[in-house]
């Protein structure tokens, strides 16, 4: 191959000039560990986002009380439930749990906080798959006979007793004093819905005691009922079934609208890819941006040295050179350099990735896909090209004379 | 390397030597703009094989145009340049590269040394266009530069050399592939005299080898030592004479260098075989004209 006796040239000469050829490895390896790093967070939220929802369970469908629109906010019952909890007329569903969700302020001795309280029964924690650390979750027997007991998200746990055991202590919950008899495992999430910043009681405690929740037509309000139906084939037809149930329940009229919604997972998870796709779309144009700067980069130290290159270019044509000899020895020198950079700015890309992942509270992860390191490295290396191989692509043109001479 | 000489070619009786160079009413005009510049206006003379020769005038006379069409850096506007018989508008621009490359030196002004590359390297340029291998190049620069007094300073780069250091790295990389012509446009124009005139004593013993030495100065002390001088006025030749205070006839001629031989045998070869090398300092016919030259004035 020709182009090994090029290699020596193009080295001795990015040797001879190493600052120029740092500079515009600079601008390569800027631009794809900027374009690999946002993608890469991008993709890593989208998957954890993903991630997130499919570990909360599968085949779930969600009922919540209220709807947009809708006047009356409170129309979701236990007497709902306890239809939707019928298995002669729900035989789709697996399994249902009834949820009552409000803020409380939990104390043990002097450790306090407000935390969201979840009223509910067994079937809740079987559902979403919940890992208990210490403990059991709530059982039957507890919701059946109304028991202060308490089970603690991760978070809440620790927020309490530190380091202390929390098993078997009594803390109060509003006014009321509950044991604690479980405390989850920690999901590594964090934010708003999730289990490790949340607390568990019985249902019925929830909604007489601790909160004395309102009842319609003599039966408690509640915020929403979890529904888990058997195969995901049974999905919608479930919640057209509850759906069409509930509208007659709660009277609604043939013009009037849901005063509850229906959620299920799918939809949830398209919803988060049509989010995560947005936030992707909108890391990549941060990325492009600074592959655009990055190539800015390599256009000024290629320009600034075009004058010196156009003369040397001069010199290597008086002493004999043909014009394939220096588009060669050029093409060469430009391949080294974005290769070099290229793989500098993977390797950048890696390293920031993998520092990232050590921080602890971080909950997403930078993926950095292999397609994006395609592009990054087919736009780098192509504009290391471009501007690598233009003064060159000019002075071939030029008589040896004129290429000495140019200023 | 074969023992012949130029004269050994030499089937007109009428002339020993065959012009190496020989200049045909030759033109340069730049155009800038709406006004023309001529900076060659009808320029004529021949060079033969082994001759001294200095060209001198005013700044702005044209010797850096003239000195750029012989060494095949530059066209002409018009004119004939046969340079070893061959025609110089006839040849393609990687002929041209490969003469400038085996049978021109060519020694700057201003060295044109390539920035923070060692003397070895330097020196090794023309031999890597040559297609010589790297080991071999690498003996025959190392040659070239002990030939210049620099045997000790291979390692060196050019911000590590003296002005005279640098000038002699760039008359080391004319020398290497042993070139019949060296060409030097003000070789001593960036050099304290001292260091000047120890270039000088270098063209010397060039000379004294063979090698057909054409160099451009507005210095009479660097014009003296030539056998002959040109004196350029406004892109014309105003005067072109023999100088006898300088180098001259007397001095021999042999052993010329093998170059000179290699470009003759050469132009022996032409004749049975398309060689890529052209035939600097081949036999052709000497013209009348050509000698008539140095009489006219
Ligand atoms: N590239 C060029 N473009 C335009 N004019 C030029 C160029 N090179 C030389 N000239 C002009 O041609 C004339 C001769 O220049 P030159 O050969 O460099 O003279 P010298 O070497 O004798 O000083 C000058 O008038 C100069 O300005
Ligand atoms: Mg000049």
């Amino acid at each position: 191959m020709k182009i090994f006796k090029y290699l020596g040239v193009a080295v001795e000469s990015i040797r001879a000039h190493k600052m120029r050829a740092i500079l515009t490895m600079l601008g390569i390896i800027i631009g794809i560990a900027a374009v690999l790093i946002t993608v890469g967070i991008g993709s890593g939220t989208a998957a954890s986002i993903t991630d997130r929802i499919e570990s909360s369970g599968t085949n779930l469908l969600t009922v919540s009380s209220g709807n947009r629109g809708s006047s009356s906010s409170a129309a979701l019952t236990m007497a709902d439930a306890g239809v939707i909890l019928d298995a002669t007329r729900f035989p789709t569903v697996q399994l249902a749990a009834p949820q009552y969700t409000s803020n409380a302020t939990l104390t043990n001795g002097a450790s306090a906080g407000s935390y969201q309280v979840m009223g509910t029964t067994p079937a809740y924690a079987t559902m979403h798959g919940l890992d208990l650390n210490a403990g059991a979750f709530l059982t039957a027997a507890q919701v059946e006979d109304n028991e202060n007991v308490v089970v603690l998200g991760a978070t809440v746990a620790t927020d309490l007793f530190g380091g202390q055991e929390p098993l078997g202590q009594s803390i109060r919950v509003g006014d009321a004093l509950f044991t604690v008899t479980g405390v989850l495992a920690s999901t590594g999430s964090s934010g708003f819905g999730s289990s490790d910043s949340m607390v568990y009681v019985p249902l019925d405690v929830a909604l007489g005691r601790l909160f004395n929740v309102t009842r319609v037509r003599g039966s408690y309000t509640i915020s929403g009922i979890g529904i888990q139906v058997k195969t995901q084939e049974d999905l919608d037809p479930t919640a057209l079934q509850v759906e069409q149930v509930l509208r007659l329940r709660h009277g609604l009229g043939a013009d009037d609208e849901n005063d509850f919604s229906i959620s299920n997972q799918a939809d949830l998870l398209e919803m988060a890819s049509d989010v995560s796709g947005s936030l992707s779309a909108l890391l990549g144009g941060i990325g492009a941006v600074s592959l655009v700067v990055g190539g800015i980069g390599i256009m000024n130290i290629m320009l600034v040295s075009v004058t010196e290159r156009t003369r040397e270019i001069g010199l290597r044509k008086a002493l004999g050179a043909h014009d394939r000899d220096i588009l060669l020895q050029f093409l060469v020198e430009a391949l080294v350099l974005c290769t070099l950079g290229g793989l500098i700015g993977i390797a950048l890309s890696y390293s920031v990735a993998w520092g990232l992942g050590l921080i602890p509270g971080l909950s997403s992860t930078v993926v950095i896909e292999p397609w994006a390191v395609m592009l990054a490295l087919a736009v780098s290396t192509g504009s290391g090209f471009v501007f690598g191989l233009y003064p060159a692509l000019r002075a071939t043109q030029l008589d040896p004379i004129e290429a000495l001479r140019y200023e | 390397m074969n023992q012949n000489t130029a004269h050994s070619h030499s089937e007109d009786g009428a002339s020993h030597t065959s012009p190496v160079i020989l200049v045909k009413e030759l033109t340069k005009t730049y155009i800038m703009g709406e006004t023309e510049v001529h900076a060659l206006r009808s320029v004529s003379f021949s060079v033969n094989a082994g001759e001294y020769i200095a060209i001198i005038g005013a700044s702005g006379s044209g010797k850096s145009t003239l000195m750029n069409m012989l060494g095949l850096l530059d066209r002409p506007t018009s004119g004939s340049y046969r340079i070893g018989g061959v025609e110089a508008a006839e040849l393609s621009k990687d002929r041209m590269a490969d003469l400038r490359n085996t049978q021109i030196g060519f020694v700057f002004q201003r060295f044109n040394l390539l920035a923070r590359t060692t003397a070895l390297k330097q020196v090794g340029l023309p031999l890597f266009y040559a297609g010589v291998s790297g080991r071999e190049s690498a003996k025959r620069a190392a040659a070239a530069l002990a030939r210049v007094g620099l045997g000790d300073r291979l390692d060196h780069r050019p911000e590590e050399l003296s002005g005279g250091q640098q000038q002699r790295v760039a008359v080391a990389r004319a020398l290497v592939n042993n070139p019949g012509i060296v060409l030097a446009d003000e070789p001593t124009g960036a050099l304290d005299s001292h260091t000047g005139s120890e270039l000088l004593a270098l063209f010397d013993e060039l000379h004294a080898q063979g090698i057909t030495l054409v160099v451009v100065t507005h210095d009479m002390g660097v014009a003296a030592r030539a056998q002959r001088i040109i004196t350029l006025r406004d892109g014309e030749v105003l005067e072109d004479r023999a100088n006898f205070a300088g180098q001259n006839e007397a001095l021999p001629a042999g052993p010329l260098s093998a170059s000179i031989a290699n470009g003759a045998q050469n132009g022996a070869a032409a004749h049975g075989s398309n060689h890529a090398q052209l035939a600097v300092g081949a036999a052709m016919p000497a013209t009348a004209a050509t000698g008539g030259n140095h009489e006219d004035l």
